[in-house]
């Protein structure tokens, strides 16, 4: 493997696009911090201005005033291209060269960086495995002969050729069917604890950034901050009505989803006979869904095959209150 | 030709030729070496120049109409127009300037392949999908890799279709640069016409039928070699 750079943070100080002729910004004012190696997920309605504060990262947009600093450097004090180069950039339609092969793709940014040929291949065959698209099936097909899921594989593996500590996703899983997106996004996940990066994740759909996102940030219309912090804390206190809006009226739900059985103090299990039997792994979410659907209000959780305790609705609610 | 027959061109004057049927195989086999086969080769430079200098010209314009946009009107008027011209107009409105030599020729031979290369060049390059664009900018490509490495190769299958309509046209009207210029198959099947001799006209018309056919053939080939992914099969 070759040698890991250290995920770096990034930091929107002041950040403001406005676009020449239109009289509202962009984005507005954008302050925030994406802690190294943490996913911060953008999310908004459209018009928000999110795909636009990703750019400006990478400068595929350039500053209106205000700066974005990558490991504390400004990102107007290098040159565009340089900067591209040392960033992963996976855009919705991927944008695959058509004209070559899947190796080649993957090996773009390695060979504008002049890796050497034995280097590049290692790494190709290296990244391949690593997005699960075994390099001796798939090194020599073209675009045209891969699935949806796989072109996006193939996009993923691409913008990590070069190993670069920042990553920048637009909708990456938005043109994918539901099976295949919730595959990529845990394949994501997976990926993101093998090599910490720091990823900027742009999507609309709210229960894709509370899934992926270590932060959400919320942009309202006009590209101003509703609300940045974690998935558990936005849903358990929306910053106002707009948020509130925003996470859904079934946010309670949602935060369910984001704790397992595993990780919540159970009661003993005492004359559970006829309740059912949920793995460890299980989200709270599934859990009530289970009790509803059998009528019940309590679950045996059980963890490598023996039964560790029961949850019971009343917990539930405790735990929620806790928040 | 010294020592030849009266008409040197009517070979040994078998009976076929004399009583000038509609083609006498016996007569193209005498001429082949002496008459076709120079006059297939002088064709094809005439077609192999005008279509190489067509090309420069117009790759040249169609770059700098891709980058510029206000340049595709002023260069796609004038290459319509030159296009529009009769060729045996064209021809002679050049030999007061040029005179009858070779450069006439190839001046109106240009000319005609300039708007079709023009355009499936330009339109080759848009073509280029725009998420392809985006991830090349993305990625660090510089304006002159995305060109090269990028939107050139993707354009190859419009500009090779543009190449073939360019050359089987121009195989066609260098025919007619026989008025101008003792050369190419123009020149004996101008010849047949005039002596009213069947077989030497079928034959030179013959002859520039199967180059057209064999250069087009060729540059299919050509095409294939240089873009195999647009052959492979289709996934969904």
């Amino acid at each position: 493997m070759s040698a890991r750079r250290q995920a770096v943070e990034i930091d929107f100080d002041h950040a403001t696009k406005v676009y020449p002729g239109r009289p509202a910004p962009a984005v507005d004012e954008l302050t925030l911090t994406i802690p190294a190696g943490e996913i911060c997920c953008l999310v908004g309605p459209s018009g928000g201005g999110k795909t636009t504060a990703m750019k400006l990262v990478n400068r595929l947009v350039e500053l209106t005033s205000g700066d974005v600093r990558i490991d504390g450097e400004s990102v107007t004090s290098l040159d565009p291209t340089e900067l591209r180069r040392g960033i992963g950039y996976v855009i919705q339609q991927v944008g695959l060269f058509p004209h070559l092969t899947v190796a080649e793709n993957v090996a773009t940014v390695p060979r504008l960086l002049g890796w050497p040929r034995g280097r590049i291949r290692t790494r190709v065959d290296e990244l391949l495995d690593l997005v699960d698209l075994p390099a001796v099936d798939y090194r020599s097909r073209y675009a045209a002969q891969l699935s949806g899921g796989e072109r996006q594989r193939v996009g993923l593996a691409r913008a990590l050729a070069a190993d670069p500590p920042v990553l920048l996703m637009d909708e990456p899983f938005g043109a994918l069917d539901p099976i295949t997106r919730t595959r990529l996004q845990n394949a994501l996940l997976e990926l993101h604890e093998a090599v910490p990066k720091t990823i900027v994740f742009v999507t609309h759909d709210i229960d894709e950034a509370i899934l992926l996102g270590d932060r959400i940030a919320i942009l309202h219309e006009g590209g101003v901050l509703a609300q940045y912090d974690t998935p558990d804390a936005i849903l358990a206190r929306p910053a106002n009505e707009f948020v509130a809006r925003f996470v859904g009226a079934d946010r309670g739900l949602k935060r369910l989803s984001l704790l397992r059985l595993g990780e919540v103090e159970l009661e003993p299990v005492d004359g559970a006979d006829g309740l059912p039997e949920l793995d460890a792994g299980t989200t709270l979410r599934d859990a009530v869904s289970a009790m509803l659907t059998e009528g019940v209000s309590s679950v045996v959780v059980v963890s490598e095959g023996r039964p560790a305790g029961t949850l019971t609705l009343a917990r539930l609610t405790q735990l929620l209150g806790e928040a | 030709m010294t020592g030849g027959p009266v008409i040197p061109e009517f070979g040994r004057g078998s009976d076929c030729v004399r009583e000038n049927h509609a083609f006498c195989w016996g007569w193209v086999q005498d001429n082949w070496s002496g008459l076709l086969w120079p006059r297939l080769v002088e064709h094809v430079q005439l077609t192999a120049i005008a279509v190489s200098i067509g090309f420069v010209i117009a790759f040249a314009a169609a770059l700098l109409a891709y980058r510029f946009g206000w340049f595709e009107t002023p260069f796609g008027t004038f290459s319509a127009l030159l296009y529009t011209i009769p060729s045996l107009a064209l021809f002679q409105l050049l030999v007061p300037i040029t005179g009858l030599t070779v450069t006439t020729v190839e001046i109106a031979l240009v000319s005609y392949t300039l708007l079709i290369l023009f355009r499936n060049i330009l339109s080759g390059l848009r073509g280029t999908p725009p998420e392809v664009l985006e991830a090349a900018r993305g990625m660090g490509l510089t304006r002159m890799q995305t060109l090269l490495r990028v939107e050139l190769p993707l354009a190859l299958p419009a500009i090779v279709a543009g190449i073939r309509i360019a050359t089987v046209t121009t195989i066609s009207l260098a025919t007619v640069a026989a008025f101008v210029l003792p050369q190419g198959l123009g020149q004996p099947i101008l010849g047949g016409l005039r002596t009213f001799f069947q077989t030497k006209f079928i034959a030179a018309g013959l002859l520039a039928v199967a180059l057209a056919i064999v250069a087009d053939a060729a540059l299919v080939l050509v095409q294939r070699a240089l873009t195999p992914w647009v052959r492979v099969k289709r996934v969904q």
